[in-house]
């Protein structure tokens, strides 16, 4: 029988639904990576895992040691790392002809002034790291740029990186899919007023019609970073059409399964399953 | 059903008999619990950590 590693931290409602669709199919084991001790070149025999842990370090290390008992895990540690820095994931997109947002990086807080002026106000304003729209500040003049970026400087090395964003004027919501292998089963709106539209800060979900200009970007952007199960979120630009933001290596999926009816859990178990049997 | 000590308040607590390391539990005294294994492998509860800045979907 197929044995799968289920890793996590947090036993949230997203990670109850795939272990009872796993139960339902396989052997597995639930590794409480917050309580667990994992060596490197340790040893412990699954066909397959599953990683599930919120915290973005605890996420890619756990996957690393699992990894290195030579357990293929769902996401790789490559992809977890590529995803969680916007960057990086940002560079890989664009060189792999997704579109993107116009996006600057700067050093100083002048500097990050300089780019929001060469973007033309509002600019966004995020960390490279992190998610549900945490700590990401729309500038809407240079006084509000330049205090946003001090108080960046104050937080430490990783927020010193500005990550500063052209504002899309999008029609008040964006687009989060799901991807689970080579299929986008289903995506949702994120509608708001605020232009943070992230259900975590009270987004309305609202199914959404993959089109099939939408499933192609979902897949490439997924396939470039190497993200099997990934959830992608798009905005709609006036001219240029769907942009895409950023992939989570991660994802949340219950407002999409909620609204849309697809039972994202079961696909994810299964798509699990069928991988181990490979 | 398992009846643990809230760690916070030190008022019992009653953890499903299915309860797995990682589950949360409101509690009645305002605090959210985490179900843990503690060193000798039982079932424990520890303030909820909350939120971290590197936490995400």
């Amino acid at each position: 029988m197929v044995r799968v590693f289920f890793l996590y931290d947090v036993l949230r409602l997203d990670e109850k639904m795939i272990l009872e669709r796993l139960r339902g199919l396989v052997e597995v084991e639930p590794i409480h990576v917050s309580s667990s001790i994992l060596e490197i070149g340790g040893y412990a025999e699954a066909d397959i895992a599953l990683q599930r842990s919120i915290s973005f370090y605890r996420a890619m290390s756990s996957t690393a040691a699992v990894e290195s008992w030579g357990v293929r895990v769902i996401n790789s540690s490559l992809a977890l790392a590529l995803a969680e820095d916007k960057a990086w994931s940002l560079s890989v997109l664009y060189r792999n002809k997704i579109p993107v947002p116009r996006t600057l990086l700067a050093y100083s807080i002048e500097s990050a002034v300089e780019a929001s002026r060469k973007l033309g106000y509002p600019v966004v304003m995020k960390p490279v790291m992190g998610s549900w729209g945490r700590l990401a500040a729309l500038a809407s003049d240079e006084e509000a740029a330049r205090a946003i970026a001090e108080h960046r400087e104050m937080l430490g090395s990783m927020y010193r990186v500005h990550y500063v964003q052209e504002y899309i004027d999008k029609p008040g919501r964006d687009i989060r899919a799901m991807c689970i292998g080579d299929e986008v089963p289903a995506a949702i709106y994120r509608v708001s007023e605020h232009w943070i539209t992230n259900t975590a800060r009270g987004g309305r979900a609202e199914p959404a019609r993959v089109d099939p200009i939408l499933e192609d970007l979902v897949l490439r952007s997924c396939h470039a970073l190497g993200v099997e199960i990934g959830g992608v979120d798009v905005v709609e630009d006036p001219e240029r059409g769907y942009l895409v933001l950023e992939v989570n290596a991660v994802p949340e999926y219950k407002n999409i399964a909620r609204v849309t009816g697809v039972d994202v859990a079961g696909l994810i178990a299964r798509y699990v399953v069928e991988q181990a049997r490979k | 059903m398992p009846v643990l000590k809230c760690p916070v308040c030190g008022n019992p607590v009653e953890v499903p008999d299915d309860a797995m390391p990682g589950e949360l539990i409101e509690h009645d005294c305002g605090v959210v619990l985490e179900v843990y294994r503690d060193s000798n492998g039982n079932l424990a509860l520890r303030p909820f950590e909350g939120v971290q800045e590197d936490w995400g979907e």
